[in-house]
């Protein structure tokens, strides 16, 4: 059968596409909080025996990528009155099979690398589709709040790839890496908030407009 | 084949027979779930019957084409029955490479119908063509990347021995992907017998209709053999679906049998559900769906390619 970090892995990379897939920001938030959910389990399932650096990092990962943040976004939304994202630059449809290209790609390149021993073979080519499907979301949605999304999920793929040295990297990197994610959400909730204020929309091209 | 295929002509035989259910079963499961009584899951049957009954009506503008397309339907989508092993053991007719044809029969049913559409000259059933054709154009490479997907996994390239004993090898090694591979075949699926976040059986609206308003001007047996194709081809993908999550070569005809005919009213229960549970997308919303069915099918691909 296969084992439970691989089936994890593989559920992060669905949530990706449901990220790259759905029109309602509530939706896409939703997305994000499940694959905090998913994250947090990854390290319980690759090094099984509960270490105390372990079971930190997994009631770290949850508490701030599958609740804080989330509520943080979802209140954002309540405020800012958004709903949908209407016009991304590449479609939904097209920027789906770029997802799935950028999976191919990663899936391909991976077995190249020279890495270290590692518990599963999956687990690189899924941090780097999910890096280069975070960096899509963040560059071609046009809503700053989408935008934030695909920070959070560029971010979560290089969680994953940290995942893969959690013995070699103290304790006190990671949980200064998920502070200043949150300290770096919290301030482009802020910003989201006054963009909106000044523009009555979350549209990021209108930045342009920007004149004293 | 040397032997008269007798088990595999008894599960066609009984599949024939259940078709019609497949369609009652899954309005009744939507009625169900809003709360409503519905219709009996034996509607279609009496439909079908009062159908044959009447007489057909002709319009002056139609020809051979239009004449032809009922038949033309039910016979392609009969082949493709004969050539999936339904039981999950074994087909009446059987080749290499034979899933293309699978795929090509029910390419020139949906043609025939297109065409005696176009046939009639009504502007609407040309648009529900359209419409038509279009999904299919996204349904396809969806149902062709599932079919590859069950290839790689197998090593075989004929339906009749990848759904056997290869299939049932393959589980262990390749679950994820097949479970991937089988939640695409049900977005095509739902697309190809047109149910819910694609098409509305139920909507008698000109302007949202696809599949029905191609068929408004086929009357009588015409309009019976249709709606009979309609269901037989749920009841073919369920049989695909339940191909791919149960293979049952090792188990004997009877006890196959059975699960078959319970995946096949399972197949036909989370249709129902999902009606019941969304509305249907905005046309331009379709494409996207049948595309990210694709997705599924490919990162599937890829998970048995690495």
């Amino acid at each position: 059968m296969q084992p439970v970090h691989d089936v994890l892995l593989l559920l992060v990379v669905l949530t990706n596409f449901w990220v790259l897939g759905t029109t309602r920001l509530s939706a896409t938030i939703r997305a994000t909080a499940v694959q905090g959910a998913l994250l947090a389990g990854l390290p319980l399932a690759l090094y099984p025996g509960l270490s105390p650096h372990i079971l930190g990092l997994a009631v770290g990962t949850f508490a701030v990528k599958a609740v804080l943040l989330p509520v943080l976004l979802s209140r954002a939304i309540r405020e800012a009155a958004v709903r949908r994202e209407i016009e991304p630059l590449i479609g939904f449809a097209p920027s789906m099979l770029l997802g799935a290209l950028a999976v191919a790609l990663a899936f391909s390149i991976a077995p190249r690398l020279p890495l270290p021993e590692l518990r599963t073979h999956v687990l690189v080519p899924v941090a780097l589709s999910t890096v280069v499907i975070g960096l899509l979301v963040l560059t071609t949605r046009s809503k700053a709040l989408t935008q934030v999304v695909g920070y959070l999920i560029l971010e979560n793929g290089i969680y994953v790839f940290g995942l893969s040295q959690v013995e070699r990297v103290p304790f006190l990197v990671e949980v200064g890496v998920l502070l200043d994610i949150f300290v770096g959400v919290f301030i482009m909730g802020i910003v989201v908030f006054h963009i909106n204020r000044e523009f009555d929309s979350l549209d990021s091209a209108r930045l342009t407009e920007l004149r004293d | 084949m040397s032997t008269f295929p007798v088990f595999p002509i008894l599960t066609l035989l009984i599949v024939l027979g259940l078709a019609p259910a497949l369609p009652g079963i899954a309005n009744r499961t939507k009625s169900a779930l809003t709360g409503r009584r519905g219709a009996p899951v034996m509607q279609l049957y009496a439909d079908l019957a009062k159908l044959w009954r009447k007489g057909v009506v002709y319009s002056r503008t139609t020809t051979l084409v239009f004449r032809l397309a009922p038949v033309v339907l039910l016979s392609t989508t009969l082949l493709a029955a004969c050539l999936l092993p339904l039981d999950g053991q074994a087909a009446i007719l059987g080749f290499p490479g034979d899933l293309v044809a699978f795929a090509g029969l029910f390419g020139l049913g949906r043609f025939s119908l297109v065409v005696a559409a176009m046939d009639t000259g009504s502007s609407f059933e040309g648009m529900g063509a359209s419409r038509e054709v279009t999904v299919a154009a996204f349904a396809e490479p969806a149902l062709f990347l599932c079919f590859t997907v069950l290839v790689l996994a197998t090593g075989q390239l004929q339906l009749d021995g990848m759904f056997g004993l290869p299939l049932a090898a393959a589980w262990p090694l390749a679950a994820p992907s097949l479970v991937l591979a089988a939640v695409s075949l049900f977005i095509v699926t739902l697309a190809e017998t047109c149910r819910v976040p694609v098409d509305d059986p139920l909507t008698h609206l000109e302007l949202t209709m696809i599949h029905e308003v191609m068929v408004l001007d086929h009357s009588g047996p015409d309009l019976a053999l249709i709606l009979y194709a309609g269901g037989l081809k749920m009841a073919l993908f369920g049989c695909l679906i339940v191909g791919v999550l149960a293979p049952r070569a090792h188990q004997s005809r009877a006890v196959a049998l059975a699960e078959l005919v319970l995946g096949l009213g399972l197949v036909a229960v989370a249709i129902g559900a999902v009606e019941s549970a969304m509305a249907r997308l905005r046309m331009n919303r379709v494409p996207q769906l049948l595309v990210a069915a694709s997705a599924l099918a490919g990162f599937a691909l890829i998970l048995l390619l690495r």
